[in-house]
């Protein structure tokens, strides 16, 4: 296998040493022993993604929802994968994106806590720290021309205040009342805005799960790569809850009136 | 009693001629006039407890640990040179992360036990080094909630513990540990009884003040190495200090 996507389609080179590839430019004429040239193209796509996540503040905390499909392209690949992460037993960081990297994330994430458990100062990370944690290290990768591709939602409750921000692959952040990242960004964030917004201390919790399972029955319907099988995670000051796998009712009779589709 | 190395004890590379390793020999009297540490393993888990002696009143209680945790599930507790001891559990604390790191799992308790082992006994054949003066108590938990203890000398020998005991009081606290049936042993009645023991290893002629640290890891903390509760700790300590007002009257 020719594993530099610059040479495909040229003649072969007896010469060429394999493992001496440079990035950049082409520095020697085809005959001599660079194998490879050209920019780092791995780093510009994901591979297994996982599609929106969503998160709102409501009365008691916050609540955020993820479904639990990896994408391979458009091969709806692994159908178990948690992508609501609990960091600590107040937070969860739900990711979207990249697999992998959402994978490296944990473990970071991970070995952070148990240093600060060696610490034993008394001092454990809350919400706002880990989210700072993750934007400065998202954003230092994008300095890199490496980045981790994901799109994370961090929610927390820390000293009695509700915590919901947003960091991605850019190392943008913001913090809102509502969330929702990739096709949630554009299908459900109108949701989440028109019943949230200005009453997220009124909201109670079955109000909030209710808009959560009408957005992911959105999503469901109109984002391609998804899938009717999702966690939901409630943080309260009592703690973290992620539920086990569900899934809401679909309606798809409208598909028999339709010429091509149906019965 | 002791023998003198006289010539044979000036660097850890050298045998004697009866085949003793002198400076591997002091290093253990170091241990063995340090504050008593004790482990107990038991059915659903494991304590461990020390005598930190209190060398001045101006220190902060409950400062200047003598336990430590090397990860989530390991607790280490050191008799012998402070130093030496965090010198180790910093050690401890890097071969689980690394572990971590390369297999996404947790460190078992066997293993990081022998990767200490190997370290300490790393410095036993050197001579531009010296030999850990401290002798190390490592209780680990896995995820199945099967506890595990070792105990690590300055030779970097180990063995596999069912309860063990360190430093100055341990001749008295191993006695006190042997009546004990450990198997059958809830966490609960372990805290009590390595309380016990600690307070009667104390010789309070010798060493006026003591503090005692006391740490766990068991279902109830939820497999994590901590501090066992204030509350837990000062009903232990009362039934301790009962105990021996009784042994006294007798």
């Amino acid at each position: 296998m020719d594993a530099f996507p610059s040479r495909w389609g040229k003649p072969r080179n007896e010469n060429i040493d394999e493992h001496n590839t440079v990035p950049l430019h082409k520095t020697l004429p085809d005959n001599l022993t660079q194998t490879a040239y050209g920019p780092v193209t791995r780093t510009q796509q994901p591979l297994v993604t996982g599609t929106s996540v969503i998160a709102l503040k409501y009365r008691d905390g916050i609540m955020m929802a993820a479904d639990m499909l990896g994408s391979y392209g458009s091969l709806a690949r692994f159908r178990d994968i948690e992508r609501l992460m609990p960091v600590g037993d107040y937070t969860v960081v739900g990711a979207s994106g990249d697999i992998s990297d959402q994978q490296y994330i944990q473990h970071v994430l991970e070995s952070l806590m148990v240093k600060e458990h060696c610490h034993d100062d008394g001092h454990v990370l809350g919400t706002p720290h880990i989210f700072e944690y993750l934007w400065r290290m998202m954003y230092n990768r994008r300095s890199k021309f490496n980045p981790l591709w994901n799109a994370l939602v961090v929610g927390g409750v820390h000293k009695g205040d509700k915590f919901l921000g947003y960091v991605d692959l850019r190392g943008t952040t913001y913090k809102a009342t509502t969330i929702a990242t990739g096709f949630g960004a554009h299908l459900a964030q109108p949701i989440l805005r028109k019943r949230v917004e200005g009453r997220e201390d009124d909201l109670t919790e079955e109000e909030a799960i209710d808009i959560i399972n009408d957005c992911m029955r959105v999503l469901f319907y109109r984002d391609a790569r998804s899938m009717n099988k999702f966690q939901r995670a409630t943080i309260t000051a009592a703690g973290v809850n992620v539920t086990e796998p569900y899934g809401v009712d679909t309606n798809w009779g409208f598909a028999e009136k339709i010429r091509g589709y149906g019965a | 009693m002791t023998s003198i190395g006289t010539g044979y004890d000036l660097a850890v590379s050298t045998y004697s001629p009866d085949g003793r390793v002198f400076q591997v020999e002091y290093a253990n009297k170091a241990v063995d006039n340090a504050g008593t540490a004790v482990g107990l393993r038991v059915k659903d888990g494991i304590v461990l407890a020390v005598e930190k002696l209190v060398q001045s009143k101006l220190l902060v209680p409950g400062a200047n640990r003598r336990i430590q945790s090397a990860d989530l599930h390991i607790g280490i507790a050191s008799a012998g040179l402070i130093a030496d001891g965090r010198h180790l559990v910093k050690r401890a604390r890097d071969e689980a992360q690394s572990w971590r790191d390369i297999y996404r799992q947790p460190i078992s308790g066997k293993t990081i036990a022998d990767r200490l082992g190997q370290y300490v006994s790393a410095y036993t054949l050197y001579s531009s080094v010296r030999p850990f003066g401290c002798s190390t108590i490592v209780g680990a938990m896995n995820d199945e909630g099967v506890p595990s203890l070792y105990m690590i000398e300055p030779s970097g020998v180990y063995w596999g513990y069912h309860g063990c005991a360190v430093g100055k009081g341990k001749s008295v606290a191993k006695t006190e540990i042997e009546k004990l049936d450990l198997s059958n042993m809830t966490v609960r009645e372990a805290v009590n009884q390595i309380t016990r023991i600690i307070y009667t290893c104390h010789d309070e002629a010798k060493d006026k003040d003591f503090e005692l640290e006391l740490s766990w890891i068991c279902a109830e903390s939820r497999n994590k190495h901590q501090f066992v509760p204030e509350d837990i700790k000062q009903e232990a300590e009362r039934l301790a200090k009962e105990s021996l007002d009784e042994e006294m009257e007798d």
